[in-house]
């Protein structure tokens, strides 16, 4: 499934799509950045509650397809600026991590 | 490629929430130049880490990423305090970082580890008040 058709179903919403195409091949739950950078691999869906820039670079580095903001935490516009401009897909879910791994595991 | 590529560049000490531009203009750099995705990948990874820790430890450094025929090589240089236990630091989950880089998601322990993790080649040459160089190398084929 990409990005934006998993923006289509009810559950996530769009902060950033700059890469809406991208295939999501996987899942990685984590908010220790080096050990998202050790363990996720490309392509992977990265549900963190982390919100500070630096997931940007993180996301665009370990080249993962999108990163999931779970437990409706709020970004800072800066944050997804910055993620337009450098190609990295952002999407938020008001759900728990857990929910949101469940639901992911059920579409992928 | 008969001659290296060499790319430059300064890492800002001051800026932490900035940190890692080096690291994503060298994944431009390495797309442009057509690299396949799984080495630049891990070239950027391990370029990040480094980049992070010359921040968090060392106020800064510069980076030089040469690319040759059959290795990206990352030369990471500082003046910061040096490594007092290089084995030790190798440790994952080994940190000598402050509370407030470990509540913006650093400082696990798995910066050296990671760096080890995705090259081929690694060296770590530090002198304690001096700095610390390390050279990286991620072969091509």
């Amino acid at each position: 499934m990409t990005v934006r058709e998993l923006c289509l179903t009810e559950d996530f919403k769009p902060l950033a799509l700059p890469d809406g195409e991208r295939e999501i091949k996987g899942v990685y739950i984590g908010d220790l950045l080096s050990w998202v950078m050790g363990r996720a691999s490309a392509d992977d869906a990265w549900i963190t509650i982390m919100s500070n820039q630096n997931i940007v670079a993180v996301a665009s580095l370990a080249d993962t397809a999108c990163i999931i903001v779970a437990e409706d935490v709020k970004l800072e516009s800066e944050i997804t600026d910055l993620a337009l401009s450098k190609g990295v897909n952002i999407l938020s879910s008001d759900k728990s991590i857990y929910e949101t791994a469940v639901i992911l595991s059920k579409l992928l | 490629m008969a001659e290296a590529l060499n790319f430059h560049f300064i890492v800002d000490g001051e800026d932490f929430t900035s940190a890692g531009q080096a690291s994503v203009q060298v994944k431009k750099n390495l797309r442009q130049l057509g690299l396949p995705s799984e080495i630049i990948r891990r070239v950027s990874i391990a370029m990040y880490e480094g980049e992070i820790n010359m921040v968090i430890h060392a106020g800064g450094g510069t980076a030089d990423v040469n690319v040759t025929e059959d290795y990206v090589e990352i030369l990471l240089k500082d003046n910061g305090p040096g490594i007092k236990d290089v084995e030790q630091a190798m440790q994952e989950g080994f940190s000598t970082a402050t509370d407030s880089i470990r509540s913006l998601g650093f400082g696990a322990g798995m910066g050296l580890p990671n760096m080890k993790r995705y090259t081929d080649f690694m060296k770590i040459d530090s002198v304690l008040g001096k700095g610390t160089d390390i050279t990286m190398r991620v072969n091509i084929e």
